[in-house]
């Protein structure tokens, strides 16, 4: 039994627009953090400052409540061949854990590669945190976004272990939970998003979702032509453990790389069973308590 | 476990709960207010009055802090009331503020009439309303946590339920085996016992449906929670069944080793999962694992649905020269 809510674009009638999304292509990210910065401008998220990660160039690590962009760096050695050939890049990777393992020694003639990514609140076709948040404060926008209302969050923090890429955190000095909520205020007047507007290398492209696969798929396409044998499109299909994304993604290694879970699942498809379990334990705890008192000498 | 699963520089994939003690705290009291309810129920229809009003007195207790421990935890404790703004079965929590409130009320009424005797046909209706709610009040919590993408709580999703509703009845029989006289308590005592066993024997159920994961309770302080659950356990249940039914004290002491144990338990459960979510490999290991067995397909896809990729309707940065 699969339990879901489809909010979008039923409940909006008339008023529902076509669904808005990213498309991140990190194959043409410089990781000049311009998103990160326009986003924190524009939604006034309070000052975060992490310092010295020693992670590449990233001083920002991860999304939460301060934090609704996050442009992840990473290195990975590769043997200098390996641009010319993508099946290459397996085992330059390979080769990367060997010597990070202290095994091989770094080769002369290997090559950096380096993997940028602009990373985001996903916007889940089926999206955990709504469907678990208790008070309606998250909610599905015309636009088929995710958005936490302020005014009516209550700080339980369900949403933010639910959510299956980390997304959602309370902000502490606040008591709220806060993230990315694709600029809803510009999107009501037409305007695109403060990152994908500051994007110097159109890397992050904002429009109509179903456009933006399109295009997507011609993108992966011609990667893959072009001998990227691992590019690969992350959350773009409806069939995926969360319905597919609002926010998706082309990268060029496995998510995981990019600190993305390889298989994100939105639990509520497991509620039937959840609940079934619940039901049948509250019953079982019936019977136990009949059996002890009522089994036997008073 | 498989071997150490790639990750962005061992960073979390996802975020630890941000609940506190209450949160645990909350789950050990629930589950004492809900099975009381049942077990004074139960008894002042056995007849056994001393008993039920005993048990009703504790199932008060229980219930009188549980909403003061999650109003707590909030980031807006104000705004506690949008917890019964909707009601969603989607949200475990939003299920349980409903049972909560419902289960509060009605033994509220219940117990207030067994210790004073005031509102006798409104008890009559609240005393089997409480019990019946007791029940889900002990097992939703469960759901709570398997409801989310904590890998630990939601691989154990069949089992947990029935580990929690097996704790709810120890900590009922222990309550009441406390505050009891020994010559009124013997149902109590067979309740504390006959639920220790089957709560052992849910738990190993659970370890094995969260297979490999088990590994979290073998560190830090789920590991060090669960010990100590054990030890009460054994020892409480020991004394029990050794003097529970002739001293006092020593029903008294084995109830408050059970408690302890009960209280414990929901500790180790509650760590264990936070556990999970710091280390990638427990996150990203079984997903993986899935994807490279083909029992799922993954968030990903490397073939591409156009048989050609049009450069012009690729990324516009790089289509500028053409």
């Amino acid at each position: 039994m699969t339990l879901q809510t489809h909010a979008w674009p039923a409940s909006y009638g008339e008023e529902a627009k076509p669904r808005r999304g990213f498309f991140t292509d990190t194959s043409v990210c410089i990781g000049c953090k311009a998103c990160e910065v326009a986003c924190k401008e524009w939604n006034h998220v309070p000052m975060s400052i992490e310092g010295f990660s020693g992670n590449s160039y990233d001083n920002s690590n991860e999304l939460d409540a301060d934090r609704w962009r996050h442009v992840a760096f990473v290195e990975q050695r590769v043997s200098a061949d390996a641009r010319e050939n993508g099946g290459e890049l397996v085992r330059a990777a390979q080769a990367a854990a060997a010597i990070a393992g202290g095994v091989q020694t770094y080769q002369e003639g290997d090559g950096i590669r380096w993997l940028m990514a602009s990373d985001v609140c996903k916007h889940c076709t089926n999206a955990a945190c709504l469907e678990v948040c208790p008070t309606g404060a998250l909610f599905r926008t015309e636009f088929g976004t995710v958005v936490v209302q302020q005014d009516v969050c209550n700080g339980c923090g369900y949403c933010v272990p639910a959510c299956p890429f980390g997304v959602l955190d309370r902000r502490e000095e606040d008591g709220r939970v806060w993230k990315c909520t694709l600029c809803y205020d510009r999107l009501k007047d037409d305007l695109e998003p403060a990152c994908a507007k500051a994007c110097p290398t159109n890397s992050i492209q904002f429009g109509e979702l179903a456009e933006l696969r399109e295009r997507a798929e011609h993108r992966l396409a011609h990667l893959q032509e072009a001998g990227q044998a691992r590019a690969q499109l992350y959350l773009a299909d409806e069939d995926d453990g969360v319905g597919g994304a609002g926010a998706f993604f082309l990268l060029l290694d496995d998510p995981e790389v990019y600190g993305l879970p390889p298989d994100p699942v939105d639990t509520v498809r497991d509620l039937g069973e959840i609940w079934t379990a619940a039901a049948l334990a509250a019953t079982a705890l019936a019977a136990v308590l009949a059996a002890a008192v009522l089994g036997g000498r008073r | 476990m498989s071997p150490e699963p790639r990750s962005y520089y061992g960073h979390a994939v996802i975020k630890t709960p941000v609940w506190s003690w209450e949160v645990p705290c909350y789950f050990f009291a629930g589950g004492l207010a809900g099975a009381s309810a049942g077990l004074a129920y139960l008894a002042g229809l056995r007849g056994n009055e001393e008993l039920a009003r005993r048990a009703w007195g504790v199932s008060m207790a229980g219930i009188a802090v549980s909403p003061a421990l999650l109003i707590s935890d909030l980031g807006r404790p104000m705004r506690f009331a949008n917890m019964l703004r909707m009601f969603k079965v989607t949200s475990p929590m939003s299920v349980g503020s409903w049972i909560l409130s419902g289960s509060g009320a009605t033994t509220t009424v219940a117990a207030v009439h067994a210790w004073t005797g005031v509102f006798p046909r409104l008890a009559r209706v609240a005393r089997p309303a409480a019990a019946v709610l007791g029940l889900p009040l002990s097992t939703y919590t469960a759901a709570l946590l398997a409801n989310t993408a904590v890998p630990v709580w939601h691989a154990g999703r069949k089992g947990l339920p029935f580990v929690f509703a097996a704790g709810a009845a120890v900590n009922a029989g222990a309550a009441s085996v406390l505050v009891t006289p020994p010559p009124q308590a013997r149902p109590a005592r067979r309740l504390a016992l006959g639920a220790a066993l089957l709560k052992q024997l849910m738990r190993l159920t659970e370890e094995r449906e969260v297979g490999g994961l088990g590994e979290v309770y073998l560190h830090g302080s789920a590991h060090r929670y669960r010990s100590i659950s054990r030890a009460c356990l054994a020892a409480g249940a020991g004394l029990l069944l050794a003097r529970g039914g002739r001293s006092q004290s020593a029903a008294r002491l084995a109830g408050a080793l059970l408690l302890g144990s009960e209280l414990s338990s929901r500790w180790s459960v509650f760590h264990a999962g936070l556990q999970s979510t710091v280390d990638p490999k427990y996150v990203v290991g079984p997903q993986r694992d899935a994807i490279d067995r083909g029992k799922r397909r993954g968030g990903s896809r490397t073939r591409a649905r156009v048989a050609a990729g049009d450069p012009a309707l690729g990324s516009p940065a790089t289509t500028l020269s053409g």
